[in-house]
């Protein structure tokens, strides 16, 4: 069982990195238009600033 | 897509003389700014490129972004004066209808804080609950001893900041009821957070069986979720009022004493001033007309389509468009005596006399919270005078709690509502608050404004067919460049003919008169029976007159006729069994007429504001559910006293703004679609109660007797949960 002293903390810092991923995304207006990145994807247009700054 | 036009250099610069740019102030030349403009056609990666590469080539731009969920582009642009006008014209001749949007109102809702700071508390409940469950996952597995107790501590280093944390927005609102004396939702809610977290706690401490940690948890989970969809429901909402509310830029032009004009902020006039309207302006206040001649649309204000002119000496009231000349109006009533304030005053005494809407939710939090409360509390009695065992009663009234969780209570509402309001959006409906929907489900009487709601709001050429192709072509020839209401009716009917306007030559508008111009070496004219000269008739209905040289003048009639899918609407409504009404402040004769088209018995005309009012309180006495549907100035205050009310898109700032539901679309078939929906949503909304009730039945025994385990508590929590979101989900699909 002494695996779980790896696995417990690897697990939880792994779950970590994604919620601190999510806020960076939330804090950079990255969920501020989800139809406007759909789309975007599509240009053969360089997006510079995909964080929505005009 | 639409042309282009070359751009070389921005007219609005050009126009401008250089020394006055100078002495605003060297400083503010340089200075850049941020405007934003509502697009509402752009629609795919095509005019997200178009519109940001094509602004990206003016000088004056450093920089634009379009933003396609909002429909809005952010524009940064060096501070020169008249440019959004220009911008907005630019943009509509690239095929994308512009509008300015007041920066002032955007800037409260740029972020949403609220809503970010729910998703935060989401994203971490979410993150907590997932590991936890998993780490309970080897407890329910049989985990024993000290790994069960390893377990039970990593649990509760992860739940109790979590929770703490997480549960905020609760806390917070259970705090406030009960500060007040009151239970709402939040409270057994608070209860059974702190409750399951404090238990699992001491059980942990003392080495027990059963930590709730993770039921805690989800619970946590589910209830923000409930939240945020509500939150997210009602900032869509709030986002398009402040979007519709800052469509009309207040602004007016000041001809100040020494005849120089300015651009002044509404605010700033005072009564007395001088104000220049321009043709194809609004009149920005009560006032007299002072120079000039035109011809003033008031279809906004009374449901009227048919121009009036007006000359010096006319009074104007605020909110009429001007159409033909410009005018200088002595500003008169200002504040509180305009017609504005007046009917803002009549829908401020509408809302306020309206009855307070228990939503669905409401009754069921009325119903629920005493009664977990009484359940849990009962239990807690019962186990420890009964057992002795004081630990124990506190676990079982804990697991009462948590078990009869409003986990699927506090969904049951919000999914609905997002989905139904998800489905109204496409269809061009936006939903300004989530009760309202409810509220649309129990309608029996629907209300009908007549002119702009049920008729298009602009006249048509009626007699066109019977004219001469020749006459014709002469009088498309001088209604065009017209902002006239008939001109363009005539336009749109040689269009529709396809007939090709003749050659003229010195076509003059005489404003408030009609149009002149020269065939051939003879005058014709276009307009008023007396530009034309005709001395007396007998055309009652609204009428123009083209004459050719010294020929008989030949009239022009027009009709402000029905939307297409008026009478497929009128049908659909009555034929569900709904009383349909029609109420305008029109005259007898066209309401009759229009309402015998319909097949619409009940109908009355000639209404004022305070009249619609009236009739309205009349039929909410008499017990029916009204539904009143609108667009005009006229209307605002009928819109705010109705049980539920539509305005359409094209209607007047005021309409919109009192209403609870605008057709964005302006399609008035989305009236008893919209209809159908929000009974579907009702019904949706009433089965999610049963099945939170049902699930609630089987569980609530289960741990009252004390045989619930932190298992069955995630089980039914998730299971019902689950449940009710997809049941709500159903309503999203097409149908």
């Amino acid at each position: 069982m002494n695996i779980l002293a790896f696995l417990i903390p690897i697990s939880l810092g792994l779950g970590g990195v994604g919620l601190l991923a999510f806020f960076w995304m939330m804090r950079n207006n990255q969920y501020d238009d989800p139809d406007g990145n759909a789309n975007r994807i599509l240009s053969e247009r360089y997006d510079k600033s995909p964080d929505g700054e005009a | 897509m639409a042309e282009r036009p070359s751009i070389a250099v921005c007219p609005a610069c050009v126009a401008i003389p250089t020394d006055l740019i100078k002495s605003a102030g060297e400083a503010r030349s340089n200075q850049s700014r941020r405007i934003e403009l509502s697009l509402p056609t752009i629609h795919c990666a095509a005019c997200i490129s178009g519109v940001e590469t094509g602004l990206g080539k003016l000088p004056e731009i450093e920089g634009a972004r379009v933003n396609l969920t909002r429909k809005r582009v952010a524009i940064t642009v060096k501070d020169v004066p008249g440019i959004e006008t220009y911008l907005i014209d630019l943009l509509t001749s690239w095929g994308y209808p512009a509008k300015e949007l007041d920066s002032a109102a955007l800037d409260q809702e740029m972020v949403d804080k609220a809503g970010r700071d729910l998703l935060a508390r989401l994203a971490v409940a979410g993150f907590a609950m997932m590991n936890v469950m998993l780490l309970s996952f080897s407890v329910w597995g049989g985990a024993e001893g000290a790994t069960r107790e390893m377990m039970h501590w990593i649990s509760a280093l992860i739940a109790l900041p979590t929770v703490a944390f997480s549960g905020v927005p609760f806390f917070k609102n259970a705090w406030t009821a009960l500060k007040v004396g009151r239970l709402n939702m939040d409270v057994p809610i608070s209860l059974a957070l702190i409750l399951a977290s404090g238990v699992s706690l001491l059980e942990t401490f003392e080495g027990g069986d059963h930590a709730y940690f993770d039921a805690a948890l989800s619970l946590t989970f589910f209830l923000l979720l409930g939240r945020y969809l509500d939150h997210r429901t009602r900032s869509a909402a709030r986002s398009a009022a402040v979007e519709l509310a800052a469509l009309e830029v207040h602004r007016a032009e000041r001809i100040s004493a020494d005849g120089s004009r300015e651009t002044v902020p509404m605010d700033a006039l005072r009564e007395g001033d001088m104000i220049a309207v321009a043709a194809g302006s609004r009149i920005p206040v009560d006032g007299v007309v002072t120079e000039g001649r035109s011809e003033l649309d008031p279809s906004m204000l009374t449901g009227e389509t048919m121009p009036e002119a007006v000359e010096p000496g006319t009074s104007v009231i605020a909110g009429m468009l001007n159409l033909t000349g410009a005018l200088v109006v002595k500003a008169e009533g200002l504040g509180e005596d305009t017609l504005l304030q007046q009917i803002t005053r009549l829908v401020e005494s509408a809302e306020a006399s309206k009855n307070k809407y228990t939503s669905l939710a409401e009754k069921a939090a009325a119903i629920y919270a005493p009664l977990v409360h009484i359940l849990s509390a009962a239990a807690f009695l019962f186990w420890g005078f009964y057992s002795g065992d004081w630990r124990l009663a506190v676990n079982i009234a804990a697991a009462v709690l948590i078990i009869t969780c409003p986990c699927a209570l506090g969904l049951a509402v919000p999914a609905v509502l997002t989905a139904a309001s998800g489905r109204l959006f496409r269809n061009g409906v936006l939903l300004k608050e989530g009760v309202a929907l409810e509220r649309l489900a129990e309608v029996d009487t629907v209300v009908f404004d007549k002119g702009g709601t049920l008729t298009t709001g602009k006249p048509q050429l009626m007699n066109g067919a019977s004219i001469s192709v020749q006459d014709m072509a002469v009088a498309i020839a001088m209604a065009q460049g017209s902002v006239h209401p008939m001109s363009k009716a005539i336009g749109a009917f040689g269009k529709a003919a396809g007939i090709a306007p003749a050659m003229l030559k010195d076509i003059v508008e005489e404003p408030g008169m009609g149009t002149r111009a020269d065939l051939n070496g003879q005058e014709v004219r276009l307009g008023r029976a007396v530009w034309c000269g005709v001395e007396s008739h007998d055309v009652a209905q609204s009428a123009s007159w083209l004459r050719i040289g010294q020929g008989a003048a030949i009239v022009l009639l027009f009709e402000d006729i029905m939307r297409a899918e008026t009478s497929e609407t009128i049908a659909a409504l009555l034929a569900e069994g709904l009383d349909v009404q029609i109420l305008s402040g029109d005259a007898p004769k066209p309401v009759q007429s229009a309402a015998e088209k319909l097949g619409v018995d009940t109908w009355i005309a000639e209404a004022t504001p305070a009249d619609k009012v009236a009739v309205l309180k009349r039929l909410a006495d008499e017990g029916h559910k009204v539904l009143m549907v609108g667009d005009g100035l006229n209307d605002a205050a009928a819109l705010a006293g109705a049980y539920v009310s539509i305005s359409l898109a094209s209607a007047v700032d005021a309409s919109r703004v009192s209403a609870d539901m605008i057709l964005v679309s302006d399609d008035l078939s989305q009236v008893s679609k919209s209809l159908r929906l929000a009974q579907v949503a009702k019904r949706r909304i009433l089965e999610n109660f049963s099945i939170a009730a049902i699930y609630n039945l089987i569980a609530v025994p289960i741990a009252l007797l004390g045989f619930a385990t932190p298992l069955i508590a995630a089980l039914a929590m998730s299971g019902s949960s689950i449940t009710v979101s997809l049941n709500a989900m159903r309503l999203g699909r097409k149908s």
